[in-house]
């Protein structure tokens, strides 16, 4: 393919483009609450759910995003009301997670159209998400945006400590269930963007990474923000110049700049040891 | 002067039982109150009713003249010490400002005059030196001494502390305790601090509230920690031993042991 090819690919795309750079900035800004509240694993519970209700809707041939939407805040609200502790939390996730991935396969093994949405809601498909859904996506990732730089405070506190955080005034079990809605938003736009089964890549690894070099509350955000853009954009981008699907190269890359982030960070260690033997 | 706790006629339980009740206490700005207890005597409660966490059975609690409230800024809060996960993206620097803003909803800018009220914040508790490092890298002693620095953010009448202390080391136990201390010398602040071992502030101590057995006793050290006192208090001999001029109770009996001998 020649880059005129190229470029005339991606006028066709470039709104997919945009809605994969919003996610990427949010699935990172999101993403560093995932990694404080310890919170991968719903991450990963609230998408086979998102999964399952994109099916049901795919089936009962109504608005995806609103299905998955549905399944996701369903998931988030279970697991924000019941799973206030950690080790209740993980087990009711683990408990919701084959029921949503099984509800999921049954709605697509009853639907009978021959769609790319097929499977596409498990790996990926946002090229196939026609224009209107796709600015129900950005707009979906705008709010969550804007409320979580409103609660962003309160959050940290509560995230870090809840004891004294409650002491203050922080209302930590409303700011938990607004996380929960935020996040079960933010996974129900992953799961169309790269698929219920790789939402961890946009949610999880930015941040993951970029804790990994920094501890300071502007720059890991900011980090795990152009992390998550890079990967998204650049995953989309990659992927119009050949034939195979976008979310193994979104995958790929969040993965190596997590690989990067690492090395970094043992480098680092390792000359701060030497400088501790020096003196 | 109105005091900065004013607890009447308090009564509080707990799963049927009743932890405390007819507490009068007035603790007056600047003075230390040490409360003591056995597990499970109704130490952490009294906190949280004092945070307006918990409602009183009976009675009123008032902090410098007005009804205990959730989130009252004339109240400071240090908890227990409990080591901060590494990994946590927030600087020494961070876990005061929290201290400042971090209640407040909004774009999270912190100011200029916020960053500098930080700045001397982390200088009276001598953390300056290591603001900068991530809180989970901190060592015990320099995580609680910037709690101390994060409860006293707000310049709070009332500083509660509950077993601030525990898991320290003795140096660090008295650099930490000694912080306390010269924050209520130098501002007047009353100090409400539960610990199951009053040597490292037994200096500092002005009463001590002992509760026991749905009991209490308030008074002196020395009114308070005597043989005599604490076995009318528990209903059972306890003996109260001193040694280089610390103090050990002997005897008493621990509640959560209590009930596991009544099952």
């Amino acid at each position: 393919m020649d880059l005129a090819t190229y470029f005339e690919l991606l006028q066709l795309v470039q709104a997919s483009v945009l809605a994969g750079a919003v996610l990427g900035v949010v699935g990172g800004l999101i993403g560093v609450f995932v990694m404080q509240r310890d919170m991968a694993f719903a991450v990963h519970g609230i998408s086979e759910l998102s999964f399952a209700g994109a099916a049901a809707a795919l089936l009962l041939g109504v608005n995806v995003v609103a299905g998955s939407i549905l399944g996701s805040l369903i998931a988030a609200a279970i697991i924000g009301l019941l799973g206030a502790r950690a080790r209740d939390r993980n087990s009711i996730i683990g408990v919701l997670m084959p029921f949503g991935l099984g509800l999921g396969i049954l709605f697509l093994a009853l639907y009978p159209g021959r769609s790319g949405n097929k499977f596409g809601l498990l790996t990926g498909q946002i090229v196939s998400v026609d224009f209107e859904q796709l600015g129900l996506l950005v707009g979906i990732s705008v709010v969550v945006l804007a409320a979580l730089l409103v609660i962003w405070r309160p959050l940290s506190f509560d995230s870090l400590d809840t004891e004294v955080a409650v002491a203050k005034g922080v209302p930590s079990r409303a700011l938990a269930l607004v996380f929960m809605v935020l996040l079960g938003l933010t996974v129900a736009v992953s799961v169309q963007v790269i698929g219920a089964l790789l939402v961890l890549a946009l949610l999880v690894t930015p941040a993951a990474s970029a804790l990994r070099v920094s501890a300071s509350p502007v720059l890991v955000p900011v980090l795990a923000m152009i992390f998550g853009l890079v990967s998204a954009v650049g995953g989309i981008l990659i992927a119009l110049g050949g034939s195979l699907p976008i979310s193994p190269y979104i995958t790929s890359i969040s993965f190596l700049i997590y690989v990067v982030c690492r090395l970094i960070e043992w480098r680092r260690q390792r000359s701060h040891a030497r400088v501790k033997v020096a003196a | 002067m109105t005091p900065a706790l004013q607890i009447t006629q308090g009564a509080l339980g707990f799963g049927g039982r009743t932890l405390w009740r007819e507490l009068d206490l007035s603790v007056r700005p600047g003075e230390f109150l040490a409360v003591l207890g056995s597990n499970g005597s109704g130490k952490t409660s009294l906190l949280r009713a004092i945070l307006g966490l918990q409602p009183l059975d009976a009675g009123t609690i008032q902090i410098d003249g007005m009804p205990a409230r959730r989130g009252n800024r004339a109240v400071g809060y240090i908890p227990q010490q409990k080591l901060v996960q590494p990994g946590t993206p927030l600087r020494g620097r961070d876990l005061v400002t929290l201290g400042v803003n971090g209640h407040r909803f909004g774009v999270p800018i912190t100011s200029r005059a916020e960053r500098a009220q930080v700045a001397a914040l982390l200088e009276s508790v001598g953390a300056t030196a290591y603001a900068d490092r991530p809180i989970g890298t901190l060592s015990g002693g320099e995580q609680q001494r910037l709690r101390v620095a994060q409860a006293i953010a707000a310049d709070p009448v009332l500083l509660l502390c509950d077993e601030p202390l525990a898991s320290l080391d003795l140096n660090r136990q008295a650099e930490v305790a000694g912080l306390i201390d010269e924050r209520r010398r130098e501002h007047d602040t009353a100090v409400v601090f539960v610990t199951h071992d009053i040597n490292p502030v037994l200096g500092m101590v002005d009463r001590i509230l002992y509760l026991a057995e749905g009991h209490f006793t308030v008074g002196t050290p020395d009114e308070v920690l005597r043989s005599e006192v604490l076995t009318a208090l528990y209903g059972t001999p306890v003996e109260v031993l001193r040694s280089g001029g610390r103090i050990f109770v002997a005897g008493a009996p621990d509640h959560a042991h209590h009930q596991g001998e009544a099952l």
